[in-house]
């Protein structure tokens, strides 16, 4: 059985309605959300019944060097159809986006890995520390500007 | 059925049911014929020893006797990091067969151990639980350092994450390169341990370890 893919725009449509002012950008292929609202996108995503994502596939993270891209590929196992969130974080020191593991539990671990090897830290994790690096360790390895 | 004074099965001749008869009779004056040839125990000892060697006594040294007997069963500690361990348990599977060696009793707790085989590569992360599980195994122990990740650190040396070399943290014995090594060449690694636990001295002040 495949998947049908929701586009962005629809997306983005009913984002504008349930989380006003979260949507930045869409194209076919995904929607692009600020990272404060994450959360909320969250929710409107998992709660509702026409897209019902109930399930979150992986969350990764991209270092585009001017900014870091957190993207997130969902799933609904009732309606048959996949979704993509993205959002762009700004800024080196201390990129801050808000967390989703009040939604989706799965996202615990990969949030953490994000912020171990990538430096992207989760507003609302309810253990926000190091997965596999140690505590300690000095700066996050998967950045392009470490070494 | 007809009578039959043959009790042989006869090989053909019908369908299986028609024989019936002949198969039971067959094997019935199989059973009496060995009752009546087992009457009596059998008297031929197992284990015949000469009497010349009965007579006499051998001779060895304190180290030959201690080293043999370390070597001949050294018990590994069950210790897999990263895929040579599967390596590993292919040693000890039937085909390799480490129990050919009297090693065949991989322990779950070093402080039955005597060998511990670093088997992959050893992060930074993971170094102190590898010190505490030597540090736990009774004296006297070895280590081999199985594959070029516990070597070396492997394809991932200069990693930020990554040991280079598990004797950075403990000593080793022997070291087994490959990626991962072959059983065979685990296999070699522990006959080399073993030539070597046969050079220890273990009395007096000469006491050294090769």
């Amino acid at each position: 059985m495949t998947l049908s893919v929701v586009s962005g725009e629809t997306l983005a449509q009913r984002l504008h309605e349930a989380a006003p002012n979260s949507v930045v950008d869409w194209d076919e292929t995904a929607v692009w959300v600020e990272p404060g609202s994450l959360g909320s996108v969250a929710s409107v995503l998992h709660d509702d019944a026409e897209f019902d994502f109930k399930f979150l596939n992986a969350i990764s993270a991209i270092d585009f060097v001017e900014h870091f891209e957190l993207v997130y590929h969902l799933t609904s196992i009732s309606q048959r159809h996949t979704g993509v969130v993205r959002s762009r974080v700004y800024g080196r020191e201390e990129p801050t986006a808000a967390s989703v593991v009040g939604v989706w539990k799965g996202a615990d671990f990969q949030e953490r890995e994000i912020w171990d090897l990538m430096g992207v830290r989760f507003n609302g994790h309810p253990n926000m520390k190091r997965i596999m690096l140690w505590e300690g360790f000095d700066g996050h390895p998967l950045r392009k500007d470490f070494l | 059925m007809a009578e039959q004074t043959s009790f042989t099965m006869p090989s053909s001749g019908g369908p299986l049911h028609s024989r019936t008869w002949d198969i039971d009779r067959s094997e019935g004056q199989l059973v009496n014929e060995l009752i009546a040839a087992s009457q009596t125990p059998i008297e031929v000892p197992y284990i015949e020893v000469p009497d010349d060697l009965k007579r006499n006594l051998m001779v060895t040294s304190v180290d030959a006797l201690v080293n043999w007997s370390r070597k001949s069963a050294l018990w590994p500690v069950s210790f897999g990091l990263a895929c040579c361990a599967f390596e590993m348990m292919a040693t000890a599977m039937g085909r390799f067969d480490i129990s050919r060696f009297g090693m065949e009793a991989f322990r779950a707790s070093p402080r039955q151990a005597d060998l511990m085989i670093v088997a992959g590569t050893v992060t930074w992360k993971m170094a102190p639980p590898i010190q505490r599980i030597y540090e736990q195994m009774a004296e006297p122990r070895w280590v081999i350092s199985m594959g070029v990740c516990a070597t070396s650190g492997g394809p991932y040396f200069g990693s930020y994450s990554v040991v280079p070399g598990v004797d950075h943290i403990i000593p080793v014995d022997v070291y087994v390169p490959g990626c991962p090594p072959r059983p065979d060449a685990l296999l070699y690694g522990i006959m080399e341990l073993h030539e070597k636990i046969k050079k220890y001295r273990n009395l007096g002040d000469g006491s050294f370890k090769p």
